[in-house]
């Protein structure tokens, strides 16, 4: 190998790191299922959902969003590296292939005023929240 | 003033090993890092002695009045950590960076790339 690989070396000075290794390596093997990919997190107000979820190396026309009621559901199509004549991988940790993910939002939201935006190998995805599902102030009148 | 701040809450982050691919092709080596967040300003790739080191740093892009409501991925800077054997040409890697995918071009030495010897029938 000309490459050869330093972290665990690294990670015995740093405890926290070791343990990560670990728990993701035992995942790995012991897991049937894929873990899910990819990894999406949701924020909220009582305004919105925002949406992040990390792709790299996807271009942001092969990414499609459907957005119903509550659910918004993320397609998308990651394509390894050609290899030509004579090349090989020598190490291969990323993943590729077709993903679906479907995720659950916590209230319904205006479909067709979502907004996403792809930077960086980050995809962005605000969703407003249904007017008819706003929290309303109440005023109270007096008599 | 507010650098030392900021450097001192760096050192409290979290930092992730970027999952990475390494291609052997005839005259390079290709490594391709998953580094989503990073753009050409935010990365460095340094080569110390035979010691190569990619480093990314993320700012984050949420705004504060938003609340996380779940969390699958988390947000902290990335290093990992490389040893370079002396067959490759430590003067000539190029790096790019591309929808957050670091790409390395290490190039071989002159001595070590394959070469082919052709073969002529005898008369």
């Amino acid at each position: 190998m000309l490459i050869r690989e330093l972290e665990r070396l690294e990670n015995l000075l740093q405890p926290w790191r070791e343990f990560e290794y670990i728990n993701r390596e035992v995942f790995r093997t012991l897991s049937p299922v894929q873990v899910e990919f990819p990894l999406v997190n949701l924020w909220k107000n009582e305004d919105k959902v925002v949406v992040t979820t990390e792709m790299p190396g996807v271009e942001s026309e092969g990414v499609e969003i459907n957005v119903t009621g509550k659910t918004i559901t993320l397609r998308f199509e990651r394509k390894p590296e050609e290899l030509k004549d004579g090349e090989a991988y020598t190490r291969r940790e990323r993943r590729y292939g077709e993903f679906k993910r479907t995720i659950e939002l916590p209230f319904n939201v205006q479909s067709d005023k979502v907004e996403a935006k792809f930077s960086k190998g980050i995809l962005y995805i605000e969703l407003p929240r249904a007017e008819a599902e706003k929290p309303r102030k109440i005023t109270v009148k007096s008599e | 003033m507010a650098e030392t701040v900021k450097d001192k809450n760096r050192e409290n982050r979290k930092i992730y090993a970027p999952a990475v691919d390494i291609i052997e092709t005839t005259n390079n080596i290709l490594l391709f890092a998953d580094m989503p967040g990073v753009n050409e300003k935010t990365v460095d790739v340094t080569v110390e002695k035979n010691l190569l080191t990619i480093h990314g740093m993320i700012e984050p892009t949420i705004d504060d009045k938003l609340t996380l409501v779940f969390s699958e991925y988390g947000s902290g800077d990335y290093q990992r950590v490389f040893s370079l054997t002396d067959e490759i040409d430590k003067n000539n890697i190029k790096a790019t960076v591309r929808n957050g995918v670091l790409k390395l071009v290490l190039p071989k030495t002159e001595k070590i790339k394959t070469r082919k010897i052709e073969v002529s029938g005898e008369a």
